[in-house]
């Protein structure tokens, strides 16, 4: 680190130029980008002085102040709680029937924090360069060293809360190394940690909700922004109770709805996690980053046919123990493993790195499970062509350490393993395969979290900010309660510190014309009357994303994609069926909404996935590998935040009531580091 | 700011909440009351067995409950603070019995179509059915024995050794008290663990296990002791 | 396999529903139950009746979105969320009757939908420590033994699913409150509020319309998270504290 620079003025990288123009045709160049609100100065101080600039709000006029969440994770249900205890009027609304059940819920391993209890030499400085490489390079320096530095603050605030975390003996706080990292920062409630600071932050707002600063609004979809003057001024959402259209206007709007993984109809997401509130924003004017980051788990419990919904994530951890092998012959693939001797078999991570092994990163464990797979080594039932699986095999450590020591370890997720499958891993190998698990990009936001809509901030998986290319295991969660515990709070007030602004009543022209749009799109698709469901279009969509925008992309592939995705489109629209009344609760007509924007983020996925032709984080382009195969970054090209503007189509599809997606316009902000350089990975 | 909202009607948050006010509060009550039961019906039992030693011990007993304390309590003295003991803790349990299950009803109005038990008893799910029972007994068993003195066989009334063996010298007298006993066995098997757990007494799974044998331990000391003397009445090893 | 499912279907709140009888065929056994009922919207959607409304989301047993009652027992036969459930425990001609979660604190929303906010209101009153953001002492100035805090977490692993209510004959909530309580209470930050969180709690449930408990059990054999009895008697002991100390 001896080059960088301590006053943060000089970066150590030069801005971009790409020469490569893959998806020319597919997109229109725009003006660069560059983030209004980075701060400067030396990293360490940057957000404590930017705490100190933002204006404050009188309290007095906290009340007066309505804000609008979208979304009770762990980034929305923070952030409600906080604005709520600040005094804030705050209107927080989820899909589910209840806040607690948000997805965060579902995060396993554990949450980040730069306390350095083991002094093991972590620190805030460790954590913040550990997370820029981690995410390749490809995030912003200030906003991740902020992460870094608010992280040991989430962990005091859930304690104070009660969150149960794993406990040493003495009866101070546990953690683990989680990852491959070096150092002793994850901390943990058993496999449930999402679970406990969920319910955590549920409860914090659940407090104000009795306090009434919170209005809860529990099944509520938001369907649309409201934009006056081009500043966010509230959101057009259904209750999916009585199917009653609604208006709710304010002062702000924050859009924290999570991630988008579902895409790929097959993740690990929830069934209703969705992109329809950001891509909402983003056809009002949001920009949307770095679209095509996904993040791909390997050890996910493979596919067993043509009705799974969903896809379920097995600990990492499962990886330190278990070796992962395919046969060397196809013949052998639909054998009984235990029949196929040692000799037959193909240990191939250890094979390609004998360094790390079975232990190598995330991206690389994925991408290598799926070629040998497309090779037709897998193993498992036959789903479409293929057997998607490969063997996890605890034998050697079962002879190692035991049935029980294995228990010990392993008992919950091989139980899982067991109830889903049938299968008894003490006795047959395991089977995995990856799954899509996380999405890096999302709306973009400025320092503060504000997109470039005025008055519209977006936290969270929602927002494209703090992790790159690739996410660290054990860095979402940090990065939700960041934003909604500590970061937006504090840049929130600085906008607000100009209001309340003018009061919008409901039949302002702008408000009118977001409702009848989101009136008119509803009734279209109750009207189709054709005949295919919109879950069928999700699996069709999924397969093309999962195929073609997965972890491995061609240019060639991602334009067949795209075809793909233009043709299932014009389909949707003039062929869709949905059942029912739009004025009771009706879940094919909110899949219908889902998945209409589905399609239409798959398409810009895929843009941006063609343009970006690199390998970079979880994704390998195929046409960017070094010499023996491995995924080869380009710097000098795409040191660079990809943010795309909407344009409505020239010719419009007359069936989509709210106007086709034109050509998006691509700007481009560039990745400059003061405080670390770039460096290439190995881990061969 | 205007807003079309419909919030959903909620029902709204209890303000000023008291914790006597509470099922829970009713639920202790009802473990207390059915403490002093226990702890009558145990002694009562016990008297009772008196019954074998013969005709004038059985009547000593008898007497000298009466006469117990004097001349610092009046004649009938201990009994009539016991009597009106067992009078309000009837009242309070009966009350409380009536209370919660008016409420259990109501909570769900819409029945199964299909319902199965997992892990209940025969004696939790029939503790209200199984209360009515042993109140109807009570009122049948106090005629029969202190207010009325009802002698079924029709014999004289004011030897009370005399009158129990006289009753059960007829089968269905005895049939009805023994069915009377299964009844408050059932009750005490669950009942006992249930006070004690409503108590906040059984707060790990050991103590939750000694708190149901405690409720078959008392279930058959207390049901099978009581049954003694109607049985071995009418297998005449009991006479006058 | 092949599959007669009686399921009940009720338009909305207001309607009175009926159960409904459907026969499905080519069902896997890999299937977990909820999928099983995809196929069969499919179907449905395909013969022009609107599809079975049913609540789930995460479908990995953790949100407690899911839950429906099935022959008779709450989530199914197996310990575990309706999500969890495979079709391989059942058999080919079994006969399946699905209804929902019956309790009048829980009405019906749509067919096998109801509206738990009862849960959500029993926290407003007290399910929660109070501290504010920013104002969080350093997270390891106070120890918490470990047995108390394992205890704290097993607890704090309800997933509000409500199946507790679904399985207890008074429709009581008595087990998701104990959680609850046990979780915050084994704690020494949940301690300023103790009382007052058990009494504003239970006074919330009452309010509701749940039953008491009569200390049954079939709560927590329905739990899939295998909540204790113990809750309860916490529960119990809790709200005897705080009547001593005149709340
Ligand atoms: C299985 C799994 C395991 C994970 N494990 C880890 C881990 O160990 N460590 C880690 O750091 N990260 C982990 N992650 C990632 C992490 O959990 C998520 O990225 C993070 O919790 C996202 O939080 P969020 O608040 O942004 O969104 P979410 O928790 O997804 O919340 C989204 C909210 O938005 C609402 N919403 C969405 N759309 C709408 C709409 N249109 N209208 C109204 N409301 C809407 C939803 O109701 C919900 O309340 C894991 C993720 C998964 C899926
Ligand atoms: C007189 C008529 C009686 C009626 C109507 C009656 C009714 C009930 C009912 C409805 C319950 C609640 C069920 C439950 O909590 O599981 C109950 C509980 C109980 N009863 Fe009775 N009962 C009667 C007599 C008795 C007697 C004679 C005894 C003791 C010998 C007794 C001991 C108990 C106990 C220990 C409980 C458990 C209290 C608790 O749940 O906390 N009851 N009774
Ligand atoms: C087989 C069982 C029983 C027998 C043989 C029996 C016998 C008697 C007798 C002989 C008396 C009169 C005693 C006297 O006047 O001195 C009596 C009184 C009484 N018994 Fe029982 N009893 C039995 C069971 C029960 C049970 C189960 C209960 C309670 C649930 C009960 C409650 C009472 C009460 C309340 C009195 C009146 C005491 C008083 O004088 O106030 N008995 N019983
Ligand atoms: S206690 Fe168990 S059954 Fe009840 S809501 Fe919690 S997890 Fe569900
Ligand atoms: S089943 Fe019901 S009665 Fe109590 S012990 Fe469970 S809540
Ligand atoms: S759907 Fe989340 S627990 Fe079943």
């Amino acid at each position: 680190m001896a080059m960088t620079d301590p006053s943060g003025t000089v970066p150590t990288n030069k801005p971009s130029v790409q020469v490569s123009d893959d998806a020319a045709g597919y997109y229109t160049p725009g003006e660069p980008l560059v983030d209004p609100r980075t701060p400067t100065g030396p990293i360490a101080t940057r957000w404590t002085n930017r705490k100190f600039e933002n204006r404050l709000v009188n309290p007095a006029n906290r009340r007066k102040l309505t804000v609008i969440i979208v979304g009770t994770g762990l980034a929305g249900g923070a952030a409600a709680a906080t604005l709520g205890e600040a005094g804030y009027n705050v209107k927080s609304f989820c899909y589910q029937d209840s806040p607690r059940r948000a997805h965060s819920i579902a995060a396993q391993g554990g949450i980040n924090a730069a306390k350095n209890y083991k002094e093991d030499g972590d620190s805030v400085h460790r954590l913040f360069y550990d997370t820029v490489k981690g995410g390749d390079y490809r995030s912003r320096e200030s906003n991740v060293y902020r992460l870094a530095e608010v992280s040991a603050n989430i962990i005091d605030q859930c304690v104070a809360q009660g969150v149960p975390f794993a406990r040493e003996y003495g009866g101070l706080l546990d953690n683990r190394s989680f990852g491959g990292v070096q150092v002793s920062r994850t901390f943990y409630a058993r496999g449930q940690t999402g679970q406990q600071l969920l319910i955590g932050a549920y409860q914090a707002l659940e407090r104000q909700v009795a306090a009434g600063t919170v209005s809860m609004y529990t099944r509520h979809e938001m369907l649309d922004l409201i934009t006056v003057d081009g500043k966010a001024r509230g959101i057009i959402a259904r209750d999916m109770v009585t199917g009653a259209v609604e208006t709710h206007t304010a002062d702000v709007v924050v859009i924290a709805s999570g991630g988008y993984g579902n895409v790929f109809y097959l993740s690990t997401n929830a069934m209703g996690s969705n992109v329809t509130a950001a891509w909402r924003a983003h056809r009002k004017g949001a920009l949307m980053a770095n679209p095509c980051y996904t993040q791909i788990h390997p050890t996910c419990i493979p596919v067993s046919g043509d009705h799974q919904s969903k896809l379920t994530l097995m600990s990492e951890s499962l990886r330190n123990d278990g070796r992962i092998w395919v046969p060397k012959n196809k013949e052998d693939c639909d054998k009984d493993p235990r029949d196929i001797p040692e000799e037959d078999r193909d240990y191939y991570l250890e094979r390609i790195y004998p360094s790390f092994g079975n232990l190598v990163p995330r991206d690389i464990a994925s991408r290598q499970a799926k070629n040998v797979c497309d090779e037709g080594r897998g193993v498992g039932p036959m789903v479409g062509d293929f057997r998607r699986g490969v063997y996890l095999d605890f034998s050697d450590a079962i002879a190692r350490l035991g049935k029980k020591g294995i228990e010990a370890k392993y008992d919950n997720l091989f139980d899982m393993y067991e109830r889903i499958t049938g299968e008894n891993p003490y006795e047959v190998p395991m089977r995995i395969y990856p799954a899509v698990h996380y999405v890096m990009g999302g709306l973009w936001v400025d320092y503060d979290l504000q997109s470039n809509v005025p008055g519209l901030f977006v936290s969270g998986e929602a927002n494209f900010s703090d992790h790159g290319a690739n996410r660290l295991g054990a860095s979402a969660l940090m990065q939700g309660l960041a934003d909604g515990y500590f970061v937006l709070p504090n840049t929130i007030r600085e906008y607000l510190a100009d209001g309340p602004f003018e009061a919008i009543g409901d039949d302002h022209p702008d408000v009118v014309a977001a409702r009848e749009s989101v009136q008119g799109r509803i009734d279209r698709f109750l009207a189709i009357n054709g005949e295919r469901s919109a879950d069928s279009y999700h699996k069709e969509l999924g397969n093309l994303m999962w195929e073609y925008c997965g972890m491995e992309r061609t240019a060639e592939g991602l334009r067949k994609a795209i075809d793909g995705i233009r043709e299932l489109k014009r389909d949707f629209w003039s062929n869709l069926k949905v059942l029912g009344t739009a004025d009771s609760l009706n879940q094919s007509l909110e899949k219908a909404g889902r998945v209409a924007d589905f399609l239409e983020l798959g398409e810009l996925m895929c843009i941006d996935a063609l343009n970006r032709r690199e390998s970079c984080g979880g994704h390998f382009r195929a046409e960017s590998q070094t010499e023996d195969g491995e995924a080869l970054r380009i710097d000098e090209e795409f040191a660079y935040v990809a943010a795309w503007e909407f344009t409505p189509a020239v010719e419009n599809d007359p069936n989509e009531p709210q106007g086709s997606m034109g050509t998006p316009v691509l700007h481009k902000e560039d990745l400059l580091y003061t405080a670390i350089e770039m460096k290439q990975r190995s881990y061969k | 700011m205007t807003s079309v909202a419909t919030q959903t009607q909620t029902p709204a948050l209890v303000k000023g909440s008291r914790a006597a006010r509470t099922t829970i509060t009713l639920k202790i009550l009802m473990a207390v009351s059915g403490i002093v039961f226990v702890g009558f019906v145990l002694t009562h039992m016990y008297g009772n067995l008196k019954a074998f030693a013969g005709h004038d011990a059985f009547n000593e007993y008898a007497h000298h409950l009466r006469t117990f304390g004097e001349p610092m309590l009046p004649y009938e003295g201990l009994l009539w603070v016991i009597r009106v003991g067992l009078i309000a803790a009837l009242v309070v349990h009966v009350g409380a019995a009536y209370a919660l299950a008016r409420r259990a009803s109501t909570a769900r109005t819409q029945k199964y179509a299909v319902k199965k038990n997992a892990s209940s008893s025969i004696s939790s799910r029939t503790m209200r059915w199984g209360g009515v029972t042993i109140l109807v007994f009570l009122v049948w068993h106090l005629l029969n024995f202190t207010i009325v003195k009802i002698n079924p066989a029709g014999g004289a009334t004011n030897d009370p050794y005399n009158l129990l063996v006289d009753t059960f010298d007829l089968w269905w007298m005895t049939l009805i008290y023994l069915l009377a006993m299964v009844a408050l066995g059932l009750h005490l098997h669950h009942g006992t663990w249930s006070a004690l757990q409503t108590l906040g007494w059984t707060g790990t799974a050991a103590a939750r296990k000694r708190a149901k044998t405690a409720g078959w331990v008392l279930a058959i000391v207390i049901a099978g002791g009581f049954s003694l003397v109607p049985l071995f009445v009418l297998l005449g090893v009991i006479s006058k | 396999m092949k599959l007669t499912l009686k399921i009940w279907r009720q338009a909305d709140a207001q309607a009175r529903g009926e159960m409904r009888t459907y026969q499905l065929d080519g069902v896997s056994e890999d299937m977990s139950f909820l999928e099983m009922l995809d196929v069969l919207n499919e179907q449905l959607n395909a013969s022009g009746e609107e599809p079975v409304a049913f609540d789930s989301d995460c479908r990995e047993g953790i949100c407690g979105t899911c839950g429906l009652m099935i022959n008779g027992q709450a989530h199914g036969p197996e310990v575990t969320t309706t999500c969890q459930l495979h079709m391989r425990t059942f058999s080919d001609g079994d006969e399946i009757t699905i209804e929902p979660w019956r309790a009048d604190a829980f009405p019906v929303v749509k067919d096998l939908i109801v509206d738990r906010g009862a849960f959500d209101r029993i926290i407003q009153q007290g399910g929660f420590i109070s501290a504010n953001t920013g104002s969080a002492p350093e997270a390891n100035s106070v120890p918490v033994p470990r047995d108390k805090a394992l205890r704290s977490f097993n607890m704090a692993t309800c997933i509000g699913c409500g199946a507790c209510v679904a399985a207890c004959p008074n429709g009581s909530a008595s087990l998701f409150m104990g959680a609850k309580i046990t979780h915050l209470g084994e704690l020494p930050q949940g301690q300023p509020e103790r009382d007052t969180r058990v009494v504003n709690m239970v006074a919330q449930h009452d309010h509701e319309g749940f039953g008491g408990c009569t200390n049954i059990g079939e709560c927590t054999a329905a739990c899939p998270k295998e909540i204790p009895l113990d809750v309860i008697s916490q529960l119990n002991k809790d709200l005897r504290t705080a009547l001593k100390h005149g709340h």
